[in-house]
């Protein structure tokens, strides 16, 4: 890659800022670690699409059925 | 509260919901305000350099992007969390609104990744690998793209108070938008934008002079710390300002589209016009909610037994009881029963669909109000509205007091006052005033959303759907074990962002 292009430069510009990140290391981490309980841990386990588990596809019919039934 | 339904679904269930999600979104407000206010604060810091090319700018521009980085970090993905909650424990409300907020919440994510992920790169990176005029730009546009952010997320919120640009379809069963810049430009969305913004340069600007005091008590860093409590104070005070001024016009908005509301932020039982606003129970400003509400010391303001019972204005408008919607309400969710069962049953039914979409239309505005049983369910809590609301007015008004003084002190203006004040040798207990302050301007800011959260108890959308039928058929049991590990969650990431802020503010800049 010519060192003066513009792809050049900004490559440069992220890698030599992650590589001289100090605090941020610390801050990527935290980061990365939240990041993973958010989206494996509590997406996959405890947040499930509930409407995909219960309306088999049908989503405007289980809706339609729900409100028109929490008026009795 | 909801002793009076006859549902299937677990009634601790809403409960539960709502803690959650009322918990989630407590915790991710901490981060954004200090993010919006800091941007600011830092911003102008780099100003200061780019125009005068002082290193001691640079320096100071540096230390506020540090603490901005900290907190950034710190509140990332935390908001993702209430769209988790939306699709499980609110899963009526979610699909009944899917493509009204599916639309800002998708230019949201774009704007923030693109925006914040580039400019914050540069912000951080660039110094003397860009040009100082470019990074200058970058610094202020990594803060725009946190406020553009700001301004979508507020948007769908604005929405559910405010419902526009939008046609409910019974074969889907979601509100379509038919008009996005309604959506997008909704004047109530403008007016929570604007308050929720300026209120948050105050949390920067509050932040920013603790800080300074901090360093002032422990006599270090002092020119920084005069310096940068001469930004934050004069942002505070404009911010303050501003606030008082945009605050008018979202209680002018409450008043026009959720006067029960504005009802319950008052206490307000039997309205009429020339109007006073409490300061507390007994204690009122003549002609002040009349002036607030309409801009008119004779505006008409209804009370809550008002909203109940029907009202006409003095200008002849005549506003329905509650009892009244509630009879429209049911029609509008019966006909719905019937146009979906002559439209999708095996023998279609053209002429009776259309009839009933027809009743639908017409009622279609109070469809909501068909799942109220007894009509005081519509009515707020009025004891956590009436105090939120002071904590939020009367907290304000004491930091315009506070930016003011500290700006008085620090250009000992006027001279014959503060001539003898030296903003470096006061006593300690000033400086902790200012400090012991950090935390009061985030009581203001959730006593914000308190009011705007809890003003529009019980509905999720305005008039449209109420929490009880937009929640999903779950056992609470499952709500309440996430409750409790967000609970954990969230005070321990809370006590490490502490616990980073605290050590890179005694580490100080590199001066």
């Amino acid at each position: 890659m010519n060192k003066g292009n513009f792809l050049h430069k900004v490559y440069h510009l992220y890698y030599d800022g992650f590589r001289q990140m100090t605090l941020g290391k610390t801050l990527w981490a935290i980061i990365l670690i939240k990041l993973f309980v958010i989206f494996i841990v509590l997406k996959l386990f405890f947040f499930p699409n509930f409407l995909k588990q219960h309306a088999d596809g049908d989503e405007a019919g289980y809706v339609a059925n729900e409100l028109v039934e929490r008026i009795k | 509260m909801f002793n009076n339904l006859f549902l299937d679904i677990d009634a601790g269930m809403i409960d539960w919901s709502r803690a959650q999600f009322a918990l989630t979104a407590i915790y991710h407000w901490l981060f954004v305000p200090l993010t919006l206010g800091l941007a600011v604060i830092m911003g102008i810091a780099e100003t200061k350099y780019y125009c005068t090319k002082d290193e001691f700018w640079k320096e100071a521009a540096k230390f506020w992007q540090k603490l901005f980085g900290v907190n950034f970090a710190m509140g990332v993905a935390t908001g993702i969390i209430l769209e988790f909650e939306f699709g499980t424990n609110w899963s009526n409300y979610s699909w009944f609104v899917g493509d009204i907020f599916g639309a800002p919440l998708a230019v949201e994510g774009i704007v923030a990744f693109f925006m914040e992920s580039t400019f914050v790169a540069v912000m951080f990176f660039g110094w003397n690998k860009v040009s100082r005029g470019f990074h200058l730009a970058s610094t202020w546009l990594t803060g725009l793209g946190a406020t553009i952010s700001a301004w979508w997320i507020l948007v769908a919120n604005a929405w559910m108070q405010y419902p526009v640009g939008c046609e409910f379809n019974p074969d889907t069963m979601r509100n379509e938008m038919v008009s996005f810049a309604e959506v997008a430009l909704s004047p109530f969305a403008v007016g929570k934008f604007c308050h929720t913004v300026t209120s948050s340069w105050i949390i920067g600007a509050i932040f920013c002079v603790g800080v300074c005091c901090w360093y002032l008590m422990k006599k270090r860093h002092t020119k920084l710390a005069v310096e940068s409590m001469k930004i934050g104070a004069g942002v505070g005070l404009v911010a303050a300002l501003l606030a008082g001024a945009t605050g008018h016009k979202s209680g002018m908005d409450v008043a026009e589209v959720q006067p029960m509301k504005l009802a319950a932020m008052e206490a307000l039982y039997d309205g009429g016009t020339e109007q006073g606003l409490k300061i507390i129970e007994g204690i009122e400003i003549p002609y002040g909610l009349s002036i607030m509400a309409t801009n008119d010391p004779k505006g008409f303001v209804p009370g809550i037994n008002d909203l109940l019972n029907g009202y006409t204005t003095p200008d002849g408008k005549v506003e329905p009881s509650v009892e009244e919607k509630i009879e429209r309400g049911k029609k509008a969710i019966e006909a719905l029963a019937r146009y979906r069962e002559a439209k999708f049953a095996s023998s279609d039914d053209g002429e009776t669909a259309a009839n009933n979409l027809a009743i639908l239309k017409e009622n279609m505005k109070y469809f909501g109000y068909g799942y109220i049983k007894d009509k005081n369910d519509v009515v707020p809590p009025v004891l956590i509205n009436f105090w939120a609301f002071r904590v939020m007015v009367g907290l304000g008004c004491l930091f315009i007091l506070f930016f003011a003084v500290i700006l008085a002190v620090t250009y000992k203006f006027p001279k014959a006052l503060f001539k003898k004040y030296d903003i470096t040798t006061l006593p300690a207990w000033h400086y902790w005033i200012a400090i012991l302050l950090i935390p009061l301007g985030y009581i203001a800011s959730e006593s914000g959303w308190l009011v705007a959260e809890f003003g529009r108890q019980p509905w999720t959308i305005q008039d449209m759907l109420p929490t009880w039928a937009a929640v999903s058929d779950l056992q609470s049991s499952s709500v309440m074990i996430t409750f409790f590990l967000f609970l954990v969650l969230f005070t321990t990431m809370l006590a490490v962002e502490i616990n980073i802020l605290l050590k890179q503010i005694k580490k100080g800049p590199a001066l």
